[in-house]
């Protein structure tokens, strides 16, 4: 090894390498970046078969009052948004719709092998995640962009899969992607606690996330029976049995409630408990 | 050293509670796991859990708490974020320990098989390790120099390009605007790492530690890696080792060494320093005095904010004046800062004593001595003294103006001089750091308080409290018994008789901790032996 290294183009590419050799490690699967989906894979879904599965998430009673962010001290974000931007565990339109939450196909595909699509985009903007939730493919890539020009850093803290925690000091984006199915894998902005999101992570394309009026879409399945999740980070999940059938639309509607706010996942970890001490003699 | 010093006092309740708790396994084992298995009982799961999920009988008394082996996160890896340690990573952090928290570092406690074995156990709590896939290193470039354009290019870089200042402060001491909320993956409060004191950081303390740090991150805490910021050409990996380097030179260059005595200077033709802030304090050599949390009178506390203090002092031969500087991110109480107290109260709040202050509570200081100079070596109880030998203290708290002289006998008794206060104070809060200045006539009217004495050894105390970190009366950090020795006009021989009672008493002082535990492990509870007057 000769000992005038060139710094700037020893590091960087070895990094590169050492991440695109996946060096994730551990039989659960590593977030790591580069790589995309397989060798070029069919589509096992025959177009002309196929059926669909739709529907509409609701609230019911009145849906809890969500605090208003404060970005008094990130000007930059502020400025973005024309209103005060809320908290966003729980939005609920006037109507009672429920918004951000994740729908997809839990059981009826294991003996299918989808392609892993392009990447997907998850944006840091207005020191807010978009989408708050989102759903990608084993292997698939997601580009993880900061618009704002300012510190972000995404720590993800998955339980299946690897973990990460980026620094992204100015308007960047980083690529990373992971190797096994988990819902949900939380990410979140240490420098702004409010930043939040959610990434569900399947072996299959199957997933939707409720739009503000509450709708989900699933999309070009083969007929046959599936049992569908709901999925929401308060009020925990709720599965249906669902028939698809050549050329319908299978309409499928969950309704939460604020009774449910037991159900819900704790993101990051549930703290140790207490344990009294031994007293010294 | 001094980095396990600060933390010894929980390790060692942890001792007494673990060796109480469990039952160690007999040592018939032949292989390597089953070594690794009777090792890992007999001296790691008394914290970390017999399962490795980190909830040991002593975990509660702990914060950070001992990690959970199951997720196979890692703080100190040569890996990618996200990636697993190696197995000489685990190796490595078992050998050193974390310095700053309660891990001790067990390379001279135990064999090589010993700790190699154990590295092979931990991996077995998590799913995450297998066989088929060896972690990868990642390729560290070899260091650069330091000077003054490559500091001056790391401050740039640390506060207006990385930003880390959001999170440290721009002073490194933990204050950034980001710091009150943050949490670890087990989602309990962690403070962004006090950068002035490289000695307790969990991996090292040289630029070559920072730097490899900076790439890889510290998994399971906010502390993010800067790898991605390089491979997207934001800065370069010169620019790296240049954080690297300042963020080493905001800490001395040369950890404190342990200090008995803080000199007091003699100004014979300048004036004492006026102010907190005044020029003269920078030419005044400062000794660092540890603290440790207050665990021998119930309620204790095991989570001390306060590490350590940087003691300064002076005298003209008619006043003496004593500056004391600490980290401490703000000023309580804060609102800002109220959830953190509250978990840390939550977290911390072993079920012993009566509840700590709802209210807003502040940092507060107390510096002691004994009322009297003792005649020989004897000195009185290291907390607020006992009804046979007294203590003379100053006391300031955030919240109020001025500081006051008071006395005790036993903790809990702390009574104002009525005599007259001839204490002044100036206190500054700025960048993470308290700076709090004491001055008094070495001499006053009041019978009732102690005389400086100049060429002799004074004992000395110091206690510091910091109010959002859920700390007030019992709770706090402490310091043992040290010197403030006030410089004489001639330095001459009369110099070696002090010196050599001042290695004397140094010997004693230890003696006074361990009497204090064996009086506590005798009488269960301190206070017998501290009446109240
Ligand atoms: C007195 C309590 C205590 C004991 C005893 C103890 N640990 Fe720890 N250990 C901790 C704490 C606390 C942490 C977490 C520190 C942190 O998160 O900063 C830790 C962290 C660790 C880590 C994680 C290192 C990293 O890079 O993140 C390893 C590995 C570890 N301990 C191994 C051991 C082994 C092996 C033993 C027994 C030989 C042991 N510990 C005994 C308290 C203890
Ligand atoms: C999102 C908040 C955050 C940001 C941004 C951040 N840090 Fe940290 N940093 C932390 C926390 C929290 C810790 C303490 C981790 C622990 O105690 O285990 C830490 C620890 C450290 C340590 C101590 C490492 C050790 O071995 O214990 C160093 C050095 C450090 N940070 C430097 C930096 C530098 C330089 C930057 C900017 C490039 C930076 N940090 C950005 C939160 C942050």
């Amino acid at each position: 090894m000769s000992n005038r290294f060139e710094l700037r183009g020893v590091v960087a590419p070895t990094l590169m390498l050492l991440v695109m050799a996946g060096c994730g490690g551990g039989d659960g699967g590593g977030a790591s970046s580069g790589g995309g989906g397989g060798a070029a894979m069919e589509n096992p879904v025959n177009a002309a078969t196929a059926g669909n599965i739709a529907g509409s998430i609701m609230f019911e009673g009145d849906a809890p009052s969500m605090d208003v962010i404060d970005m008094s001290s990130e000007t930059v974000c502020a400025d973005k948004h024309a209103s005060p931007q809320m908290i966003q565990e729980v939005v609920v339109n006037s109507n009672g719709a429920l918004a951000n939450v994740f729908v997809y196909v839990k059981e009826g595909l294991e003996s299918l092998q989808f392609p892993t699509p392009a990447a997907a985009l998850l944006d840091q903007n207005g020191c807010v995640y978009l989408p708050h939730v989102l759903g990608v493919m084993v292997g698939q890539d997601i580009t993880i962009r900061n618009s704002d020009g300012l510190l972000h850093n995404i720590n993800a803290s998955p339980t299946i899969n690897r973990g990460f925690n980026s620094s992204q000091p100015v308007s960047m984006e980083t690529t990373r992607s992971f190797r096994a199915a988990e819902v949900m894998v939380p990410l979140r902005c240490d420098v702004h606690g409010w930043m939040t999101a959610y990434i569900g992570v399947l072996d299959h394309p199957f997933h939707s996330v409720s739009n503000g009026s509450g709708a989900f879409s699933l999309s070009t399945l083969p007929p046959g029976e599936y049992v569908i999740e709901a999925w929401h980070e308060r009020y925990g999940t709720q599965t249906q049995n669902v028939t698809v059938t050549t050329g319908e639309t299978a309409e499928v509607n969950f309704t939460f409630s604020a009774s449910m706010a037991q159900n819900a996942v704790v993101p990051l970890g549930a703290p140790v408990e207490l344990h009294a001490i031994a007293e010294a003699s | 050293m001094m980095a396990v010093m600060t933390r010894w006092w929980a390790v060692a309740v942890w001792f007494a509670a673990a060796s109480a708790a469990l039952a160690s396994g007999s040592l018939s084992a032949q292989d390597g796991d089953a070594l690794g298995q009777v090792t890992y009982e007999r001296w790691c799961a008394g914290c970390h859990g017999l399962d490795g999920t980190g909830d040991g009988p002593g975990a509660g008394y702990m914060l950070p708490r001992p990690r959970d082996f199951t997720q196979a996160l890692y703080q100190i890896r040569t890996t990618a974020s996200g990636d697993l340690p190696t197995d000489d990573d685990i190796l490595a952090i078992i050998d050193r320990g974390m310095p700053g928290t309660t891990m001790p570092g067990w390379e001279a406690l135990l064999s090589n098989d010993e700790r190699e074995a154990l590295v092979q156990y931990l991996k077995t709590f998590s799913r995450f390790f297998s066989a088929d896939e060896i972690p990868q290193p990642l390729e560290f470039s070899r260091a650069t120099r330091s000077n003054a354009d490559v500091l001056a290019e790391g401050e740039r870089l640390f506060r207006e390009v990385a930003d880390c200042a959001a999170c440290h402060g721009d002073g490194g001491r933990g204050d950034g605007e980001s710091s009150p909320a943050l949490v670890d993956d087990g989602d309990f409060p962690i403070p962004a790492a006090d950068l002035t004191e490289n000695w307790l950081f969990n991996g090292g303390g040289e630029a070559e530690d920072i730097y490899r740090r900076l790439l890889t991150g510290l998994d399971g805490t906010p502390m993010p890696s800067l790898a991605d910021v390089i491979t997207a050409g934001v800065i370069t990996d010169e620019q790296l080792w240049a954080i690297a380097h300042y963020v080493r030179s905001l800490s001395p260059d040369n950890p404190p060494g342990i200090t008995e005595v803080v000199r007091g200077v003699l100004f014979e033709d300048a004036p004492l320093p006026s102010s907190v802030d005044d020029e003269a304090w920078d030419e005044i050599e400062g000794a660092y005095l540890p603290l440790a949390g207050q665990i021998i009178v119930m309620p204790r506390w095991f989570h001390p904010r306060v590490d350590g203090v940087w003691v300064q002092a002076a005298h003209d031969g008619e006043t003496v004046a004593v500056r004391v500087s600490w980290s401490d991110p703000n000023n309580s109480p804060d609102p800002e800062w109220a959830d953190w107290k509250s978990q840390v109260i939550a977290l911390m709040q072993p079920k012993e004593g009566d509840p700590p202050d709802e209210g807003p509570t502040p940092d507060q200081l107390v510096v002691q001595f004994p009322m009297q100079m003792p005649e020989g070596m004897e000195r009185p109880f290291f907390l607020r003294g006992d009804n046979r030998r007294p203590v003379y203290i100053w006391q300031w708290q955030s919240d109020r103006d001025g500081a006051l002289e008071g006395e005790a006998r036993g903790i809990g008794t702390e009574a104002f001089l009525s005599g007259g206060q001839d204490l002044t104070v100036d206190a500054s809060h700025a960048d993470g750091q308290w700076q709090v200045m004491f001055t008094r006539p070495l001499v006053t009217e009041d019978e009732n308080d102690l005389d400086f004495v100049i060429g002799e050894a004074i004992p000395m105390a110091l206690f510091a409290w910091d109010g959002d970190n859920g700390e007030s009366g019992t709770r706090g950090a402490v310091s043992s018994w040290y010197f403030l020795f006030l410089e004489e006009a001639t330095p001459a021989t009369v110099f070696v008789a002090p010196a050599l009672a001042m290695i004397l008493t140094a010997a004693l002082g230890f003696l006074v901790v361990g009497r204090a535990q064996k009086r506590e492990r005798q009488s269960g509870k301190i206070k017998s032996e501290t009446p109240n007057s």
